[in-house]
């Protein structure tokens, strides 16, 4: 993209899909005479990631954005395409290193911590496994220094989860996937569990980690007054596709993609300016069946036969990407 | 104003438990016009749904109501029986859960329920509950209203299924909904709908509608008034444009400077990016440690000796009511 001079970007996929078998079970199969089913979740998806930035995915559920997480961090394999980690393969031998500098933050904190484990052993498991260190004095002081650093006292070590609030627990998963010492970190859904006054407080909590640690973030989110606090990039899925990928303060001031305006709008209006909003019309088709051509053609206002029948490809358009015929033909202003 | 639809007074709801007694709605006061729409905010733990069960009867034992009372166009409904609770229930309180699938049966299809519904509170003949449930259903914009009529609930998506919900809360023409985080679990596109259908039917039917949720944004497009409930009490409760944009509270002010907003479109360059968000230090007391005085105190950038010493009612602040030390003077 624009800055080739700055060398390899820190993540990029290529082409990047996976298909999930939605089958019936094998005998209803046999007897029924029905087709084994496979549901891409994520469909052909490219983007980099340049080192110290924060990329935003965003869409509604069902879009892709966790499958997307959950395949960089390996924890699914690629159906198809390539994911590279500083231009090394994540699928090839030479990647084994690699996967331990980049951790993942999830979304519920209840969940997410084994609720028999003391916070000590919780944020320590990292530590151990990759053997950053063995000596059990050091390790103690390692994970005290990190609960400080996520706003928790070392004092916390010796309690359960089950002790601390939602807002702390984040914290707490927060500290584990820090004490690896990585440079990335997949964030998914970070704080769309939480309370808004301690959103706040984890949202800040993470940009000055970011600040001080120079860590990339990958921040999977649907909220996108959230994202437009966060992040640098945005990138906006629709049916396991890139439908927009901009730099927030363009995605923001000049959405590009109908599916885009359509989120924005669709966002209340804390202002109470009383503009009037452009009624959001029908759902996310099935993912099983999506719609031949744009699969957001059933309710795009631009629509016409070429979107419902040629599938548009992502093509820059100005500083952004942008996947849709209008904009490209200049059938929408922008 | 003409009679209130709805009054709430002093309203206690307590869980007995083996360590104790636990406050979870602590003396909340308000009411509700005809027509009006009431936006009850706060963070989980708040008491905010625990409120709106109260009001439907439908509180969870061991969780009682403790105190106070609950008068539905004059009637106390708080101390009625359960059967006599059950026909007011459907009939004049209509309720609308968070998540559409719990609320539905999904054994039977969508009509079956209308149609028991509006036979049980209404006197019609089945054909004539068919049509209304048919009307009901294209009214809250189920397309082809009458082929969807004999499908399973899971035959339809979130969004279809919480309009489902929705008329059947509308079935009997109840003079007030309760509405629980009506469009938390759907995708944003979704809540829109939904929002903007709440409001108009109840605009067109001219029913009450107490709306709990956790999103000022939601508030913001659908109240009329709003109360901000902070650990079982009210700590500021006034007209929505008050409220969201001269919070007198400092827990209502920490609040929505908390509340992410798309950054100023026009804001060019990166300076726009990273501007903290305000925030409100700790997190919301439990039960078991409801600090004395002002439950906010501990939190609290204004709190003065009187705060952690004697708890405030919500006295008036202009066209608000505030439950805050700070007014104390104003209005004495």
């Amino acid at each position: 993209m624009q800055n080739a001079a700055n060398s390899v970007p820190l993540l990029r996929l290529t082409e990047v899909s996976r298909d999930f078998d939605v089958s019936r079970p094998w005998l209803n199969r046999v007897l029924e005479g029905t087709p084994q089913q496979w549901l891409r979740a994520v469909d052909a998806m490219s983007f980099e990631l340049r080192r110290g930035e924060t990329l935003a995915l965003v869409g509604e559920s069902g879009c892709g954005k966790s499958t997307v997480a959950r395949l960089i961090v390996g924890l699914y394999e690629p159906t198809g395409g390539r994911i590279e980690f500083e231009g090394i393969d994540l699928a090839s031998a030479d990647a084994s290193g690699l996967r331990r500098r980049m951790q993942m933050i999830f979304q519920d904190p209840y969940a997410s911590l084994n609720p028999r484990w003391r916070v000590m052993d919780i944020v320590a498991e990292p530590i151990r496994v990759l053997r950053l260190t063995k000596s059990p004095a050091e390790i103690a002081d390692r994970v005290g220094e990190l609960l400080v650093q996520v706003g928790l006292s070392p004092e916390d070590r010796e309690k359960y989860p089950h002790e601390f609030s939602g807002g702390q627990r984040q914290r707490i998963s927060i500290a584990r996937a820090l004490s690896g010492s990585p440079e990335f970190l997949v964030c998914d859904e970070p704080t769309s569990a939480l309370d808004v006054s301690v959103q706040a407080q984890i949202l800040n909590l993470m940009s000055a980690l970011q600040e001080k640690l120079g860590l990339t973030y990958l921040f999977i989110s649907h909220n996108l007054a959230v994202v437009s606090h966060v992040a640098d990039r945005v990138g906006v899925m629709y049916l396991g596709r890139l439908a927009e990928l901009s730099d927030a303060d363009e995605l923001f001031a000049r959405p590009k993609h109908p599916y885009t305006r359509m989120l924005l709008d669709a966002i209340p209006d804390l202002q109470m300016s009383g503009k009037a909003r452009t009624p959001v019309a029908g759902e996310v088709p099935n993912p099983l069946k999506p719609p031949p051509g744009c699969a957001f053609n059933p309710r795009c206002p631009h629509a016409n036969e070429r979107c419902r029948s040629e599938r548009p490809a992502v093509l820059p358009h100005g500083t952004s990407l942008v996947a849709c015929h209008a904009v490209q033909e200049g059938r929408i202003r922008v | 104003m003409s009679e209130p639809l709805l009054e709430v007074k002093d309203l206690r709801v307590e869980f007995p438990t083996r360590r104790g007694t636990l406050t979870a709605v602590d003396g909340i006061s308000f009411s509700l016009a005809p027509g009006e729409v009431l936006g009850v905010v706060g963070e989980s733990g708040a008491g905010k749904s625990l409120t709106g069960m109260a009001i439907i009867g439908l509180l969870e034992p061991p969780g009682r109501i403790a105190g106070g009372e609950i008068r539905l166009e004059g009637q106390r409904i708080d101390t009625l029986p359960y059967e006599q609770m059950r026909r007011i229930r459907g009939r004049r309180i209509g309720a609308i859960f968070q998540d559409p699938l719990t609320s539905l049966n999904p054994l039977y299809t969508i009509g079956e329920q209308l149609v028991e519904t509006i036979l049980t509170h209404l006197d019609v003949s089945p054909a004539q509950a068919r049509s209304r449930a048919i009307a009901l259903l294209s009214e809250v914009g189920i397309p082809a209203a009458e082929s969807r009529f004999d499908h399973y609930p899971h035959q339809f998506s979130g969004g279809m299924r919480q309009r489902v919900v929705i008329a059947l809360a509308l079935c009997a023409e109840p003079r007030l909904i309760v509405a629980d985080e009506p469009t938390t679990a759907l995708d944003v596109s979704i809540q829109a709908q939904i929002i903007t259908l709440l409001k108009r039917l109840a605009r067109d039917h001219g029913t009450a509608v107490l709306l709990i949720t956790h999103d000022m944004g939601v508030i913001a497009e659908t109240a009329d008034r709003v109360a901000v409930m902070y650990a079982g009490r009210i700590a500021e409760i006034g007209p929505v444009r008050e409220v969201i944009h001269a919070p007198r509270h400092p827990y209502s002010v920490g609040l929505m400077g908390s509340i992410p907003k798309i950054r100023e479109r026009t804001g060019e360059g990166a300076g726009a990016r990273r501007q903290h968000l305000v925030q409100i230090e700790g997190s919301m007391p439990r039960l078991t440690a409801i600090p004395p005085g002002c439950a906010f105190h501990p939190r609290c950038p204004k709190r003065f000796e009187r705060c952690d010493r004697e708890r405030p009612e919500p006295m008036a602040t202009g066209a608000n009511r505030t439950a805050c030390w700070l007014y104390a003077e104003r209005s004495e």
